[in-house]
């Protein structure tokens, strides 16, 4: 379990989130969902120690992340943060590779090759494996890049808006994934942590949602308790009309 | 093969060192070979130490156009001769010991870069850009300094500080000499022992915290590196602006690999060759002196302006 405590963080003037709890369940996927600012972006990045964090606490499976050097976490968390963009010439493969990091600092060995392998065709790069990352276009090297954060082969995967760029098919495909990936009887289950933009992707796939608004939690609780009218009105500061398919909510925003 | 192309790489620069030192050896072998290894000793630290280090600042900056010289290394070198001119006069200058004008050139040079860059890291980590913007400022603050005092400098003392303008490997002071290449040697061995982590840090900050690397002091103690590796080679000199931008961007190319234990060694070599067989060009083929850094520099500088317009600023 991740366990958030009152934690609060400003940036210059601007408080960007306040005083947030929130307890993410040990299994499945948890969504992220808020209008754009809410802090969505800003609560990932603290628990995954990318920002520093300024008051409250964060808890992973009992180990606060302050105490826990990066290094360890790097062992327990992999985040696929939201800006991404390499500098470097690389190979998809590689980038692939550099997931495996954290376990062979360097020099990499058989079963961090088999790793990547499993990695690459999981995440259906075997035909782009070759190509060079800023060859490619934005929906297959944000797929890279999940790869690379599956291929870390931690417990908790943090994902910021994978689908971003994604077009309906390989959108579709990385959520059937993730989700497998996430179930009990997978091999070995993953807990993911996401932040959805579409909200219709988090009605269909995950099991807990937590919804932001302003820097505060505004809602959180099963897809069936979220994804309603009322708090989805007001979350979003619109009508929203929710109806129901197959025992999940239907969001229909659009329209 | 990176490998094949390395190997490539040294025999080029063992067959233009070798040139260097004896094409045309006549008349007192032993005093001219003593003068002309001490001349390729400079050539090659200067190379490796501005390759290197090049290649180095465009990882950590996440970008491919700017080094340390165009933000304003060079432009603080000329304003620390022009500054020391204005204070001690020509003759003063030119009589200071080599050694500690050596040292204290390194020193305020390192410690003008690490001030420059220890106050933007700590404001905004996440913002490089910021940092090279306030470093091309710096540059023009320097130079316009460099020029108002110059206005003031006596004519006659301006020839001095004219001198210092441009690098040149005519007259090398041993000693200095032996302290850069200890300090180059120095940085080196610990550039190959964090080569690993040089490919990861060239991720970018996000990644390479999410994959554990203590990226905010491992950038520190680069920068520190780099700052030494520039001020040694510069204070040796003379500055060398465009030199570390062509041989980086010729690294990536020829090298094609993201791996640092390939691309410093290439940029380290590229640089020292181009000096080296430039010079030999220059001085034992062309018979013209002191022109080499003048043609890198419009070589350079016009290899500069090309990335720009190709809009190849990443
Ligand atoms: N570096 C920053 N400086 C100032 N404000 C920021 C910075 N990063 C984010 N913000 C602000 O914080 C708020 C939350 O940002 P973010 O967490 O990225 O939102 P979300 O991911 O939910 O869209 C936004 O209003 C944004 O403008
Ligand atoms: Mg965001």
């Amino acid at each position: 379990m991740i366990s958030i405590r009152n934690v609060s963080h400003r940036i210059g003037q601007s408080q960007i989130l306040r005083d947030v709890s929130a307890d993410i369940p040990d299994a499945g996927i948890t969504a992220l969902i808020g209008p754009n600012g809410a802090g969505k972006s800003t609560l990932l990045n603290l628990v995954a120690r990318l920002l520093t964090l300024q008051t409250g606490r964060i808890e992973i499976d009992g180990q606060d992340i302050a105490r826990t050097s990066s290094r360890d976490l790097a062992l327990k968390l992999a985040i696929v943060a939201q800006q991404l963009g390499v500098a470097s010439r690389l190979r998809v493969r590689d980038l692939v590779g550099f997931g495996r990091w954290p376990h062979h600092r360097g020099r990499p060995g058989p079963e961090d090759e088999a790793t990547v392998a499993e990695a690459i065709a999981s995440f259906d790069l075997g035909a782009l494996q070759h190509r060079f990352l800023d060859e490619l276009s934005g929906g297959q090297q944000q797929r890279a890049f999940v790869a690379m954060g599956f291929a870390q082969g931690t417990d908790w995967l943090l994902l910021d808006e994978p689908l971003n760029n994604l077009d309906m098919f390989h959108a579709r495909a990385l959520m059937a994934r993730v989700h497998a990936l996430s179930r009990p009887e997978a091999p070995r289950p993953r807990r993911v942590v996401m932040v959805v933009h579409e909200i219709n992707y988090a009605a269909a796939w995950a099991d807990h949602i937590i919804a932001l608004k302003d820097g505060a939690v505004a809602a959180c609780g099963a897809p069936t308790e979220v994804l309603t009218n009322p708090v989805l009105s007001a979350l979003f500061g619109m009508e929203i009309r929710v109806e129901e398919l197959h025992g999940r909510p239907l969001i229909l925003h659009h329209i | 093969m990176p490998e094949r192309r390395l190997m490539l790489l040294a025999a080029l620069l063992t067959a233009a060192s070798a040139f260097f030192l004896f094409w045309g050896l006549k008349g007192p072998v032993g005093f001219i070979l003593e003068l002309r290894a001490t001349k390729l000793a400079a050539l090659l630290v200067v190379g490796v130490a501005l390759g290197t280090s090049t290649v180095v600042f465009q990882t950590i900056t996440g970008n491919r156009i700017l080094t340390p010289a165009i933000m304003g290394f060079d432009a603080l070198f000329l304003l620390m001769q022009t500054v020391l001119v204005f204070l001690l006069g020509g003759i003063g200058y030119a009589t200071l010991p080599g050694g500690a004008k050596f040292l204290l050139e390194t020193l305020v040079m390192m410690g003008a870069a690490m001030l420059l860059f220890a106050l933007l890291m700590g404001r905004g980590r996440q913002d490089m850009h910021r940092m090279l913007l306030v470093g091309v400022i710096f540059g023009v603050l320097f130079r316009s300094l460099t020029a108002f005092l110059q206005r003031i400098i006596d004519p006659s003392e301006f020839a001095v500080v004219q001198g210092a303008m441009f690098a040149s490997f005519g007259a090398v002071d041993p000693l200095q000499l032996a302290i850069a290449g200890a300090v180059t040697v120095l940085a080196l061995a610990v550039l190959w022992r964090i080569a690993g982590e040089l490919d990861v840090v060239a991720l970018g900050r996000n990644a390479a915290i999410g994959l554990g690397l203590p990226f905010d002091r491992l950038v520190l103690g680069l920068l520190a590196l780099v700052a030494a590796l520039v001020s040694v080679s510069t204070a040796l000199v003379g500055p060398i602006t465009f030199l570390g931008l062509l041989v980086a961007a010729l690294a990536h190319g020829i090298m094609r690999t993201h791996r640092h234990a390939f691309l410093l060694p290439a940029a380290g070599m590229l640089a020292a060759l181009v000096l080296v067989a430039g010079q030999s060009l220059f001085e034992r083929v062309l018979r013209m002196q002191s022109t080499l850094s003048v043609i890198v520099e419009f070589l350079g500088g016009l290899f500069f302006l090309y990335l720009v317009l190709r809009g190849r600023i990443r």
